[in-house]
């Protein structure tokens, strides 16, 4: 055995001798360390305790290790594993053999015979575990293999009867991640193992270890994860674990029996105790109620959250859940929702001033009243009532979820989603309006219940009052007091807090263009008009007043009577409002007024085919061009982005589209009139001007190219082609230009290679994509790329100029969906003229209030910038929970930026404005790099050499006026 | 082995909580409450029940008080102090706090105000607390050898508990009283699967189901909210401790959330004692306060302050915690009356009130009250009613009854009509049975207990490893000595049994003749059983020895002839006593006779 070790010690030294040969033959340098596995081995040797051995072993497992020394090192450590009689040496070694087996680019299939073989003689019931586990890693690094897996699940099959629970818990999750899925395959590798695993499992559900019983029951869904149909006889069996003492136990079992009504929703089940049957998915539905009021949070929370999931439920079992028969003294009692209601509907408003008011009606039959809810009932009632606002969450989310898909449900619902606004835990509340937000399509809002939400307005917290104002953006209100209330609330509510103003706006905006008839008979009132007097004109830089004609324009934008109640002065504040807040007051057609001459605004038209063919028809028109002669591909490309700018200023859904195309076709301009310069033949000391040009040219088509590449959300990789491409002949062009204007060759050694790399680069990454760019620059370059690696440098720019300009023009394939990121700063607004004085030395605190538009993972790559007058610019990285998500495709950032600077004489403007960072190495384009698992490999992997970082401005720079005193003395 | 829950004072009534309860010969006294309503001797329960002559202490191995209230531990210095009391009384770390304060109070108002003697005095109160042993949520107290006693949280009040106690492996909960929905300052109760053999819970609330809490907390703030905001005042009857700290939680954040700005006030003394408490024993409170308390304890109000005399003619809008609760004497009675004319404030009941007081008869719509002096006042301010009560109900004591699961329930703390009800619902949704027993009424409960044995290691290995594995669901037959000796019971394998008795082993065999019809010699006939009991045997071990006998694991089967009839042999199974089953399914058997095919 010596012998042996000895020799597979030499062997792994001479292999790193050989490295080193063949290092020196490619003239690189690189250190070699001497390897692990001797290392390792002399270690053990050493060691005289177990104890001493435990501690090499701790050590070694802190350095990573190479994918050639592996094996040998796994060899080392099997030997060694033999010879040890101490168990937590064993333990040590074989989880060290798990997590060798998991090094990247290693195959273990060699390991694995060895690693079965120990199992045979261990008595350790850790140790055997263990080795389970090292035997699952194997597994799933080799699950193509499944010779390889049937041999697996035997093993673990032969271990299932062991005594500890540790062993059996592995061997169960074995089988769940590797037991054969498909059956049909496993019958023909071996008949014998192709036992069925769901039996096998299934027999362990009754395992005396609660832990076992899970590891079953999770081993159970993992088989489902992996695509094997359960069989519904586990229904019952599975139903039975619901009352298991563990909550571990039942909280997977709550998930096992979703699994499966998901699976067999249809199917009838009998009701026991009883000859009725009904659907298994209703079944299931409450069963998973009952455990909505189970004793352990953990399992509630589960359940809760599943409920959400589980659409195919019937209505009146959905009803249910929100059912809670009251009593008291054993009569019936109204809830106070239902006593809402049907005040409502007489007519009379709010009272409960009468004591007994809520006194009981009927009486009840003792017999028929079921205290423990036997189905669904009441399982929202007491999740949204559950002293943990996790579970309380949960429920929301849930209801939010059924609500979506179930209008009478929505409607149902509504009244204790109303109630969840009252919570004590701020989350809670914010998530129960978000979830209003999500059905409100479903619902009306009855006055009471607007009451309550209105009632919320006054919270303290900004994110709950702007939540709520989105959420009244698309509430329907019944009637015209409704919208009255509504007004008053949110008038009240821009006193208390006036920094709310825009979201308050914007907010009746759109209350009073979804509800011009309810406006209508409000008018009079609001505008506090008089029959025979004249009223007093209001002010019009009163944030509230605004307010009231935000709401009466928008209103009447599809009411054409309402202007004949407006007086003199509303005309000339309409004017004035639709010239300062456009995006507020809505144009109106107003009889005999000149001022608003302004047609009705396209976006009015429900369908924008026109401006979306015209749209295309321009793109058709720039790329039928190939032939036409420069001069005429110049003016064409140049009325085509001018026209295309235009239609994405007026048309704000394709906006993204065409400034997209746009900006595409500035590039191929800009790379036209570079390459149409008449100077390149000239001598090179003559086109010094036209340098500048060509050179400015190349440079801003690769600003331009990063800006389509990061800019737009809802670019896709045929798009990136494109871009990388443009990419590529900005650089071939700079190339070029360099290459004529330097005197000398050997700058130029450098930047060939590094251009080849880069084609090289292109190639690798879109090589499916190659196929469609036949005719272009990267086609034709790719054929000439053996000659080019080995021509000379002049050669090779030669070449470039000449496939430049033969190369065509690449179609850009549109996406469905384009969108520009914009960002625009809210606060501070830059019209103060009072500076903001601080000591120098000393920090001052400037809050940033910004929207982010289509912007993806603003968290990683929005910055701010501050630019002082000296030139000084300061990049900030704002925190991730500074921003807020108040829906899809838009963000906020609220943050604070910290301003500081030494003492200036007067006060002056530093600008602010929001950045969006990039970098080419998170490009859609570049592959993954497979992370090594093995330790916390410090050695970090190479930053590519390409990867850019950049930023690209993308909202307007705001100017804010600070004074930085000097500090007294 | 049998339970009695003797009721000195609350059976079928809420009033006096004070339960006896015998658990495997110990006795234990559950709360230990007054009766509010009299103000004679009946206002104790009546100790001599227990005892009639002979010492407390002697009889009862300890006494339980679940929570502070009065109706819970009113008695608790009388039967200490003056009945004569020495053992443990447990209490929750709060309770014990609190508990005194309550106590003292009491005693001044019936001291000192109506100049009663023969009561408890401060120094009793003190001397009685001093016995008072206080114990942690969950944490096993261990009593005596045998008795152990669990607390687990009940919601109810702070401190409120209900306690598990233990003998052996008989078991008793005690909810005294709980709260299954949580509040705005405590969390619902909680308890495991202990299926104890009896759990006594309260059914205050037998026949309700209440609406959601949410609706009620929502139109409490509606109310206070709009009076504010009209400029008017709010006076909001309380008692000290319990309700007033979760309305004034519900105030504080409302207040916190809103940014309002009119001012709070509770009165002075007992309140302001018991947020102390309150402040200090954050464990016991709700997810929200128990998560937030680092930043900021809930409790250390920011818009409560305390209140003054003088405080109650400032003009504009305030909002008044008053004691006590019942509208009937004191600072809120006070208050009321100067308040009561002006239709702008408004009067908010949060509880029940008693008959004859001023707070009953403003709630049943009276507008017109007549004060002492002949004086009328004439109530415009407005009146209203909101329950805020702590107790489960209905559907609470099912699910409690369903965490737990116990073998029986009995119900205490409750108007009989309704329990009757509840007894009904339980009996026919979980199948165990039910118990309401009158005040002064014994109820027994038989119970069979398991009894746990001694097992040593080596043997209860030996006996697994034979058979198949252990299954939950099949019991598992062994073999062993059972020695009974000194009050416990241990299970050994023989071989130790006779060597600590220091007996001599004897070996007991059976032995039967089977008689064979078979005309064969006798070594055939040998044969033939042999291959017979080979091929039905197929597990077992059969050996044909070279003398002629064959051995089946231990048994022996010899063949001889008859000595009248050479055609019946006469085969002589023999087998010891171990092998009982074997040998008796070896000649059952036999005594079929053997297959005619032979080949």
């Amino acid at each position: 055995m010596a012998a042996h070790l000895k020799k597979r010690v030499y062997e792994e030294f001479t292999k790193v001798v050989q490295q080193q040969h063949e290092d020196l033959s490619a003239k690189k340098l690189r250190l070699t360390k001497p390897s692990k596995s001797a290392a390792l081995h002399v270690d053990l040797c050493k060691a005289t305790s177990p104890a001493d051995a435990l501690q090499y072993l701790l050590q070694f497992a802190r350095k990573p290790v190479e994918v050639e020394s592996v094996e040998g090192v796994v060899r080392i450590l099997l030997e060694h594993y033999y010879k040890e009689n101490d168990a937590s040496v064993r333990l040590k070694i074989a989880s060290l053999l798990g997590l060798l087996s998991k090094t990247a680019g290693f195959s273990p299939d060699c390991i694995m015979d060895d690693a079965i073989n120990t199992l045979q003689n261990e008595k350790s019931h850790q140790v055997l575990a263990q080795l389970l586990d090292t035997l699952l890693v194997i597994g799933t690094k080799l699950t193509e293999n499944p010779s390889v897996r049937m041999r697996l699940v035997e093993v673990a099959c032969k271990h299932l009867t062991d005594s500890s629970h540790g062993v059996r818990n592995k061997c169960l999750q074995l089988i769940g991640c590797l037991g054969p899925v498909d059956k049909g395959v496993a019958k023909e590798v071996e008949s014998q193992a192709a036992k069925d695993v769901q039996k096998i499992i299934g027999d362990h559900f009754n395992d005396q270890d609660p832990r076992v019983r899970t590891a079953a029951i999770k081993a159970m869904l993992q088989l489902h994860e992996r695509g094997l149909k359960l069989q519904q006889a586990i229904y019952s069996q599975a139903c039975k674990l619901l009352a298991d003492d563990y909550e571990q136990v039942r909280s997977a079992a709550v998930q096992l029996i979703w699994v499966l009504s998901q699976l067999y929703p249809e199917s009838i089940v009998p009701i026991p105790s009883s000859n009725e049957e009904i659907r298994l998915v209703d079944d299931a539905f409450g069963k998973i109620c009952h455990m909505v009021s189970d004793g352990s949070w953990v399992v509630r929370v589960q359940a809760a959250k599943l409920l959400g999931s589980m659409q195919q439920v019937s209505s009146h079992f959905l009803e249910q859940t929100l059912d809670k028969k009251l009593m008291s003294d054993l009569r019936r009692k109204r809830t106070a929702h239902e006593r809402a209601k049907e005040l409502y509907s007489s007519g009379e408003f709010s009272s409960g001033r009468k004591w007994g008011d809520d006194a009981p009606k009927e009486e009840i039959d003792t017999g028929a009243v079921n205290l423990i809810e036997s189905g669904a009932c009441g399982a929202f009632v007491h999740g949204l009532e559950d002293e943990m606002y996790e579970v309380r969450i949960a429920a929301v989310e849930a209801l939010c979820m059924l609500a979506q898909s179930s209008p009478s449900f929505a409607e149902k619902c509504l009244d204790f989603l109303v109630d969840m606004f009252n919570d004590e835990i701020e989350e809670v509340r914010l998530q129960s309006i978000h979830t209003m937000r999500k059905i409100s399509n479903n619902i009306t809002l009855r006055e009471d219940q607007l009451d309550t939400v209105l009632a919320v307005l006054e919270d303290s917290s900004r994110d709950i009052r702007e939540a709520l104002h989105e959420l009244l953006c698309c509430t329907n209100v019944s009637t015209k007091e409704g919208i009255h209330l509504a007004l008053v609330e949110l008038l009240k509510n821009l006193t208390k807090y006036p920094t709310d103003r825009e979201s308050i706006w914007k907010c009746l905006k759109f209350l009073g263009s979804r509800h011009p008839t309810l406006v209508l008979p409000l008018v009079p009132e609001l505008l506090s008009t008089h029959p025979f007097f004249d009223t007093p004109e209001p002010d019009m830089d009163d944030p509230a007043y605004i307010a009231v004609l935000v709401l009466i324009f928008n209103a009447a934008k599809s009411c054409p009577t309402m202007p004949a109640l407006f007086s003199d002065h509303t005309f000339r504040h309409y004017a004035y409002l639709r010239d300062s807040l456009s995006h507020l007051v809505p144009p109106l057609r107003l009889p005999g007024r000149k001022l608003v001459s302004s047609p009705v605004s396209p976006s009015i038209t429900p369908h924008e085919d026109p401006s979306q063919q015209f749209l295309h028809q321009s793109l058709e028109r720039v790329y039928n061009l190939q032939h036409l002669d420069p001069q005429g591909i110049q003016e064409l490309l140049e009325f085509t982005i001018r026209d295309l700018q235009r239609l994405g200023e007026l048309q704000s859904e394709l906006a993204g589209m065409a400034d997209f195309t746009a900006t595409y076709l500035q590039c191929q301009l800009l790379l036209i009139k570079a390459l149409q310069e008449k100077l390149w033949n000239v001598a090179a000391p003559l086109y010094l001007k036209q340098n500048a040009l060509a050179s400015a040219a190349a440079k801003q088509i690769l600003e331009e190219t990063y800006k389509m590449e990061f800019m737009y959300s809802g670019v896709e990789s045929r798009q990136v082609v494109i871009i990388h491409h443009m990419r590529l002949q900005a650089k071939a062009l700079q190339l070029i230009v360099t290459a004529r204007t330097t005197r000398g060759v050997e700058p130029l050694f450098g930047m060939c290679e590094k251009f080849l790399q880069e084609v090289d680069c292109f190639q690798r990454c879109f090589i499916s994509e190659l196929p469609h760019m036949q005719g272009s620059f990267v086609d034709k370059l790719l054929d000439l790329m053996p000659r080019l690696v080995t021509s000379k440098p002049l050669e090779v720019v030669k070449i470039l100029q000449t496939t430049l300009r033969q190369s065509t023009f690449l179609h850009l394939p549109l996406p469905e969906q384009l969108h520009r990121a914009t960002a625009n700063i809210i606060e501070p607004t830059g019209e103060s003229d009072n500076p903001l004085r601080f000591t120098s030395g000393l920090v001052v605190a400037l809050d940033v209030d910004a929207t982010l538009e289509h912007v993806q993972d603003p968290q990683g790559t929005v910055k701010v910038q501050v630019l002082y007058p000296d030139g000084q610019a300061q990049l900030i990285h704002p925190k991730p929970a500074d921003f807020r998500n108040p829906g899809p495709g838009r963000h906020r950032l609220i943050t604070q930026v910290y301003l500081s600077h030494t003492a200036w004489t007067e006060p002056c403007q530093i600008e602010v404005r929001l950045l969006l960072a990039y970098s080419s190495n998170r490009s859609k384009a570049s592959a993954k790099i497979p992370k090594s698992t093995w330790s916390e490999s410090l050695e970090a992997f190479p930053q590519s050499e390409n990867g850019i970082e950049g930023t690209i401005p993308f909202s307007k720079p705001v100017k804010v006026y600070i004074m930085p005193k000097p500090a007294r003395r | 082995l049998s339970f009695f829950c003797l009721g000195p004072g609350a059976g079928q009534d809420v009033g006096r909580s004070c339960i006896l309860v015998s658990i495997a010969g110990k006795n234990v006294m559950l709360d230990c409450g007054m009766h509010m309503g009299y103000n004679d001797d009946r206002r104790f329960p009546d100790f001599s029940y227990i005892t009639q002559n002979g010492r407390l202490t002697d009889f009862l191995d300890c006494v339980i008080i679940s929570h502070f209230h009065l109706d819970h531990c009113g008695a608790l210095p009388y039967f200490s102090e003056m009945v004569g009391y020495d053992g443990p009384i447990y209490m929750t770390h709060p309770t014990k706090a609190i508990c005194p304060i309550l106590l003292e109070d009491y005693r001044k108002i019936t001291v000192d105000k109506k100049g009663e003697t023969n009561f408890f005095t401060s120094q009793m109160i003190k001397d009685c607390m001093k016995k008072v042993v206080a114990v942690h949520l969950h944490q096993t107290v261990q009593v005596d050898e045998e008795l152990e006693i669990k607390a687990y949280y009940a919601g109810h009040v702070l401190g409120a508990a209900m306690f598990q106690i233990k003998v052996g492996c008989e078991s008793v909960v005690y909810t005294g009283d709980y709260n299954m929905t949580p509040d705005r300052h405590l969390g619902a109760a909680w308890i495991d699967k202990c299926r104890p053999d009896l759990l006594i819970s309260e059914s205050t609330y037998a026949t309700t189901i209440r609406d959601s809490k949410r609706c009620r907390e929502r139109d409490f703030l509606k109310k206070v909210h709009e009076t504010v905001e009209r400029g008017g005042k709010v006076l909001i009857p309380v008692f000290a401790l319990g309700r007033a700290q979760e309305l004034c939680i519900l105030l504080e954040t409302f207040w916190e959330r809103m940014n309002l700005k009119a001012p709070i006030y509770f009165s002075t003394g007992l309140t302001e004692k018991a947020n102390h408490y309150y402040k200090l024993f954050i464990t016991w409170t709700n997810q929200k306060i128990r998560k937030t308390f680092v930043q900021r304890n809930m409790f250390e109000f920011k818009h409560i302050k305390a209140f003054d005399r003088a405080f109650a003619d400032n003009p504009g809008p305030m909002v008044v915690f008053a004691t006590p609760g019942m509208l009937h004497a004191g600072q809120s009675l006070q208050i009321f009356r100067k308040w009561a004319g002006n239709e702008k404030n408004m009067v908010i009941m949060p509880g029940y009130c008693v008959q004859g007081t001023v707070g009953h008869k403003i709630l049943s719509g009276q507008r017109k009250l007549e004060m002492e002096g002949r004086q009328i006042l004439e109530v415009k301010m407005q009146v209203e009613y909101m329950s805020f009560s702590a107790h489960a109900d209905a559907k609470g004591i099912m699910q409690l009854i369903r965490q737990a699961e116990p073998r029986n329930v009995l119900l205490v703390h409750g108007e009989a009509k309704k329990m009757e009800f509840l007894k009904q619902k339980i009996e026919q949704e979980f199948h165990v049975s039910c118990y309401m027993p009158a005040n002064g009424e014994t109820t027994t409960i038989f119970t069979n207990p398991s009894i746990p044995v001694d097992i040593s290691l080596g043997l209860l290995k030996r006996e697994t490893a034979i058979g198949l594995l252990p299954d939950v669901k099949k019991p598992k037959l062994m073999h062993g000595t059972l020695i009974m000796k000194d009050n416990s019971f241990r299970l050994v394998s023989p071989e130790q049994a006779l060597k600590e008795l220091g007996l001599a082993e004897h070996q007991l065999r059976f032995t039967c003749r089977v008689h064979i019809q078979d005309p064969r010699k006798e070594h055939e006939t040998v044969l033939r059983v042999y291959n017979h009991l080979k091929g039905v045997l197929k597990d077992y071990s059969v050996q044909h020895l070279p003398d002629g006998s064959i051995t089946v694991e231990s048994i022996l089967i010899q063949a001889t002839a008859h000595s009248e009839d050479q055609g019946t042999k006469v085969l002589l199974v023999s087998w010891t006593y171990q092998d009982e089953e074997l040998g008796s399914y070896l000649t059952a058997l036999l005594k079929k006779g053997l297959p005619q095919s032979t080949s």
